[in-house]
């Protein structure tokens, strides 16, 4: 993984934009937040989407000349170049509201081992693999971050580095 | 304490001073707009047995009498930013707008950073410069945390910026909260003064006017320039805005600041200074029971 490099290029587009057929398009990205948690697309409006390293991708509300090579720009959105997508813990947590499916709501107890990183056995009738994960703060539903659900188990995606007993 | 009494003849009541100089501050949090409403905020802190007062100048920032920040829900969502109540200053003085383009010139760990993002309400581009990759990662951490999604880090020293990653184009506003003795921050920190030496506020000081040059020379005309210290020390202070006058077209303002202090001072030891920098505000420790910081706005004049 080139991680360390410091620049960010600009996502092609559509499919007729891209040069390398490795690389997620703007399109793609949209559809993935759409198909899989039922967030609008009109939601990014304004942002643009750039890359860094393979496949980490990062949102930007701004629009520099690409390539930038700077340290940082806006926030780590989702994880490409995997069988699965994965959206960041701070794209959950800033755009999570929007998410319509695919979204687990945990109570108190829950939550906090959830963000303490512990993986729990828990009921969920629907698709396994990347959730919204949801609970109650201050009077309302609100996202806290990604979990992965399989095999009747919601292991807790939060990394290491924010993981809290809150 | 003993580097501080060279400040006997400036400072009013100096013996106030010192005792506040000696009290610990409490913990104070920013409530960040870019994630939730203060009175969201209330509402988490209240649920989660965390006594908080208000502070009567900021309708968004909470002293916390008995809690660290860190380890509970609003913290973990992003929704408070641990934040001394003086380091609220420069970003309100600067008072950015949506969409407007902003540099911060010595932005990590962010905090400032991060309340200029929330002041744009994330819509413009704030471009946050450090010249340390270790606090360059806490700045991104911070800047994340938040959920900012207008700020852009550059590693460079801020005496050099680069405007070319951004095309050139210059900003509209620049917050210069500098590197400094930090004198201001003994009440968090007690051992600050324990390496104080005046060659290291005589060295810093030609840092901090290198970079308050460079923030007006990229700020483009009838664009605002904020300069912020948490020190005492006049070369730090009025010394580096005295020499960006002769320097730069800019001038200095005056501010309103809801806060008790004292104004810029215009002489200091053998020397004298522009008479407009007594429109700098001086904020110490026993005027409003907070830390202690210097902060001057200063005005490009348009073409």
């Amino acid at each position: 993984m080139s991680d360390q490099s410091t620049e960010f290029t600009r996502l092609p587009e559509t499919d007729e934009e891209r040069e390398d057929p490795e690389r997620a398009t703007r399109e793609e990205v949209l559809d993935f937040w759409t198909e899989r948690f039922g967030v609008p697309p009109e939601t990014f409006e304004g942002y643009t989407f750039w890359e860094r390293g393979a496949g980490k991708l990062w949102l930007y509300q701004g629009s520099p000349p690409s390539p930038v090579d700077i340290e940082g720009l806006g926030m780590t959105f989702l994880r490409t170049r995997q069988e699965h997508w994965k959206p960041t813990l701070e794209a959950v947590q800033r755009f999570g509201e929007h998410a319509s499916q695919n979204v687990i709501h945990l109570d108190e107890d829950t939550a906090r081992a959830f963000v303490a990183g512990e993986d729990q056995e828990l009921d969920w009738d629907g698709d396994w693999g990347y959730l919204v994960v949801t609970h109650d703060l201050a009077g309302e539903a609100e996202p806290v971050g990604v979990g992965l659900y399989v095999y009747g188990e919601l292991r807790s995606q939060v990394p290491k580095g924010r993981r809290r007993e809150v | 304490m003993e580097p501080l009494d060279r400040y006997r003849p400036i400072i009013d009541d100096f013996e106030a001073f010192i005792d506040a100089c000696e009290r610990p501050l409490p913990s104070a949090v920013r409530v960040n707009t870019i994630k939730a409403s203060v009175e969201r905020v209330r509402t988490a802190l209240a649920d989660a047995d965390i006594a908080y007062e208000p502070v009567d100048w900021h309708d968004g920032l909470f002293v916390l009498p008995e809690d660290s920040p860190g380890a509970n829900w609003p913290y973990f969502h992003g929704w408070i930013h641990g934040q001394e109540e003086v380091s609220v200053i420069p970003a309100t003085v600067l008072d950015p707008q949506p969409g407007e383009r902003v540099w911060d010139a010595c932005a990590a760990p962010g905090s400032k950073t991060t309340q200029l993002a929330a002041l744009i309400e994330d819509t413009g581009e704030v471009v946050a410069t450090d010249n340390n990759l270790g606090r360059i990662s806490a700045l991104r951490t911070n800047t994340e945390r938040l959920g900012a999604t207008t700020v852009a880090v550059t590693h460079e020293d801020g005496r050099n910026h680069s405007l070319k990653p951004f095309g050139g184009e210059g900003y509209d506003r620049a917050l210069v909260d500098v590197p400094c003795s930090c004198e201001g921050t003994i009440r968090k920190n007690p051992d600050t003064l324990e390496d104080w030496t005046l060659s290291h506020v005589e060295g810093i000081s030609g840092v901090q006017k290198g970079i308050l040059k460079r923030a007006v020379e990229v700020t483009e005309p009838g664009g605002t320039v904020v300069y912020s210290t948490c020190t005492f020390a006049p070369e730090e202070n009025e010394a580096v805005l005295d020499y960006v006058l002769g320097e730069t077209a800019c001038e200095i303002v005056d501010y309103d600041l809801p806060l008790d202090h004292a104004p810029g001072i215009t002489e200091w030891q053998d020397e004298t200074f522009d008479p407009s920098v007594a429109d700098a505000k001086r904020i110490y420790p026993h005027h409003n029971d907070t830390g202690g910081f210097f902060c001057a706005k200063l005005e490009v004049p348009a073409e």
